[in-house]
């Protein structure tokens, strides 16, 4: 007995052993350091974003005066409106225009700075950054001044030629080019630089080899250049779609959704509809509608790189 | 350890002593023995109106030993409105918050009836116009009292030369200062027969078609003087009527003569096109002629606020009154409704519209002959009639009679000036009526 106790002793000391040294060697470990290190913002994010978001998924469920439960009645009610189609073409429109043309500026742009010397690059890198760096709320309302319908700096200027004036804001398909050109001229900058970043990271060698091979300039783009930076056009362009489908600042400052709804995007018309209108269920349904559109972009595109990834 | 127990004896005599101790005690008044009041304000846009109010609080807090603190909200942004919607979801916040307009009804279920201190101010100042009952009311209860800083009536401001010069109009002697005014001959007709002739005179009214409110507080005035409403005060639709197609052909002779990017003005374009000189009249409280004044004084004395155009059904005014409500979650209620009564007084009222130049109206009848409107200049009267001191107008906001909840959305929406816009652009009348309908039957959900 005093034997079988012993051991039991022991095989309970060993287990403490056991226990203390994997814990020891789990702290050691790098993934459990980092998921420390990241904890607080795990932490920040889930009070700031997760929350809010279940938040909103269970305002989007409630009637107009937030008593009772409609489950998706909600939805059921925006999908039988015609401005809400209206918001979804005009969302694409905006989203997919916008990123299309940030990368392909982004791209052009980058090439640009990257044949420029070493030593005079660093300023076209900082000066080419500026629209991305400026809080978009404030540089928007440069661009505000500049479109003004009645005192337009672009107008004044294009007198001269006489052309306009040109109701920037004014005029429904004027309005939408106002505000994807300000877009653009926001988000170019941040394509270039992660363009750049990535064209840096592209082998000289491999570059040479296909000169050897005696492959153009359009030669060594297509099969070296675009493969080397696939998964970084991936990564942008999916991030930029996210953030371009959820802007809100470009339009609510230069044309609040107008004129005649034709310049709305989910963020703007769910204000308008939740916050000015004061029906914040509906306004959390139409912010909401997004979700699932930039998620199964998320999934594709995610997928795409991580093929790639296993490939090589 | 151990532990000392005490008896049920030794308890009893212990309470015992500490209330008598208690009861003993002299009392000792501190300077904020009546507790904490906090507020949020409108902030004013008239340099030194601000401080008006932050007096007029302190000079309560003093005297009811309260300690108070007032933040200043800003319009800019729609921050107000983020501010009662962050609240009254919160369910926590100031005690007393400025509410613009609609938001009252909007968050009628979270306020504290006011009634036992509006009937007494009722009884003291005067009647409030109908528009204040509209949006201050819900049944019977009274959600708010309505604030004299930030209220306004959005009437025409003039300019007395150009109006003399291209439409042959002498506003001065149709709106005389501290007299009634001549105004029968002032109707939608005329009004259009003078819009045609300043558009030829290079010299357009300046009267927004866009979103946001000024645009849709005209268009408000307008399609009430034809006695047009999308929806009645029962909640039915009324968009199909002779009414609402009279409003809309008016609107469509209107607007060839006004400036062609009306469209996309928003409350500051009408401002900016009466301070440059290059229009002879807007819609607007009188900000912009304030603004005039200090940056281009010959446009000021030129200007001259009065009042709208008569049409078939009478003649409308849009009054947006602010309201000082106390969130039914507040701690203090009856200091609040204390503070509430006492920046109601007339004088606290004289102050308050003397500190803003004029611009902040009362909503209380027996306070529109205030001095400061009579006094005002350059030129001198100029806001005479500003605060519709004979009655000659009815106060009123786009949208209604419909029930706020559904008036609150066409006025955000700006379903009026849309259609406008729509009709105007060659869409056939049926088609905006039709459109205007189902919309406003969306707003019908509860």
């Amino acid at each position: 007995m005093a034997d079988v106790a012993f051991q039991q002793n022991r095989a309970a000391s060993a287990g403490n052993v056991r226990k203390r040294s994997s814990l020891r060697s789990a702290l050691k470990r790098k993934s459990t350091a980092a998921f420390l290190m990241t904890l607080p913002l795990i932490l920040l994010i889930s009070l700031l974003v997760i929350y809010p978001a279940f938040y909103s998924l269970h305002l989007a469920t409630l009637n107009k005066s937030m008593q009772r439960f409609v489950g998706l009645a909600n939805f059921q009610f925006l999908f039988k409106r015609e401005t809400f189609w209206l918001v979804v073409e005009q969302s694409c429109i905006f989203a997919i225009t916008a990123v299309i043309f940030k990368a392909l500026i982004g791209f052009i742009v980058a090439h640009f700075v990257h044949n420029i010397p070493a030593k005079g690059q660093r300023k076209w890198r900082g000066m080419l950054l500026v629209p991305w760096v400026i809080p978009p709320a404030m540089s928007t309302l440069a661009w505000l001044w500049l479109f003004d319908p009645s005192y337009s700096a672009f107008n004044y200027t294009l007198s001269f030629f006489g052309i306009g004036p040109i109701p920037w804001t004014g005029d429904a398909g004027w309005a939408r080019f106002s505000v994807i050109l300000v877009n653009i001229w926001y988000g170019a900058p941040f394509f270039m630089i992660m363009y750049l970043a990535s064209l840096k990271s592209v082998p000289e060698q491999l570059y040479e080899a296909a000169a050897i091979d005696g492959a153009n300039w359009w030669q060594r783009i297509w099969y070296v250049t675009l493969p080397m930076m696939r998964n970084i056009i991936a990564i942008t362009t999916l991030f930029s779609l996210i953030v371009t489908f959820a802007n809100f600042d470009i339009v609510r400052v230069l044309t609040s959704g107008g004129p005649l709804d034709r310049t709305h995007i989910f963020a703007t018309w769910a204000f308008r509809v939740g916050i000015e209108g004061g029906d914040i269920p509906l306004g959390a349904s139409v912010s909401l509608f997004m979700f699932p559109i930039l998620a199964i972009a998320a999934i594709f595109i995610l997928r795409d790189i991580n093929k790639r990834g296993n490939e090589s | 350890m151990s532990r000392r127990k005490l008896s049920r004896r030794q308890f009893v005599a212990a309470t015992a002593m500490s209330s008598a101790a208690l009861m003993a005690a002299p009392y000792i008044r501190t300077a904020h023995a009546a507790g904490k009041l906090t507020m949020g304000f409108w902030d004013h846009w008239v340099p030194g109106a601000n401080k008006a109010s932050t007096d007029l609080v302190n000079e309560w807090a003093e005297k009811e030993k309260v300690e108070v603190s007032i933040d200043y909200i800003t319009s800019q942004g729609n921050k107000t409105q983020l501010t009662i919607a962050a609240e009254g979801q919160a369910k926590s916040g100031h005690d007393i918050l400025a509410m613009p307009t609609w938001w009252p009804h909007a968050q009628a279920d979270l306020l504290e009836p006011v009634n036992d201190i509006m009937e007494p101010l009722i009884k003291q100042n005067g009647e409030v116009n109908g528009t204040v009952q509209y949006l201050g009311k819900a049944g019977d209860k009274w959600l708010g009292v309505p604030a004299c800083i930030g209220s306004q009536i959005k009437g025409p401001c003039s300019r007395i030369d150009l109006l003399k010069k291209h439409a042959g109009i002498d506003i001065q002697s149709m709106y005389p200062a501290g007299a009634p005014p001549q105004a029968d001959g002032w109707t939608t007709d005329t009004f259009l027969k003078a819009a045609e002739a300043c558009h030829k005179g290079g010299v357009a009214f300046g009267i927004g078609l866009g979103e946001t409110t000024d645009s849709v507080d005209t268009a408000g005035a307008f399609f009430q003087a034809f006695g047009a409403q999308l929806v009645d005060a029962k909640g039915n639709l009324t968009v199909k009527t002779d009414a609402v197609r009279q409003a809309l052909e008016f609107y469509k002779k209107l607007i060839p003569f006004l400036p062609p990017d009306v469209g996309a003005w928003d409350d500051a374009s009408n401002n900016k096109w009466l301070v440059s000189g290059r229009g002879a009249l807007i819609m607007n409280p009188p900000s912009a002629w304030a603004v005039a004044k200090r940056d281009a004084p010959q446009v000021a004395e030129q200007c001259w606020t009065h009042g709208f155009p008569v049409g078939p059904k009478g003649r409308f005014a849009p009054f947006l009154p602010f309201f000082w409500s106390i969130w039914s979650f507040s701690k203090n209620k009856e200091a609040a409704k204390s503070l509430l009564v006492h920046l109601s007084q007339p004088a606290s009222i004289e102050k308050l519209v003397a500190a803003s130049g004029g611009y902040d109206l009362p909503a209380f009848e027996k306070m529109t002959t205030l001095k400061t409107w009579a006094e005002e200049g350059p030129p001198k009267g100029t806001l005479f009639h500003y605060p519709n001191p004979y009655k000659h107008q009815i106060l009123s906001i786009a949208a209604s009679p419909a029930p706020p909840k559904v008036a609150q959305q066409i006025y955000s929406q700006a379903i009026l000036t849309k259609m406008c816009q729509r009709y105007h652009q060659g869409e056939a009348m049926e088609k905006t009526l039709a459109w205007a309908e189902g919309e406003c039957e969306g707003y019908m959900r509860s």
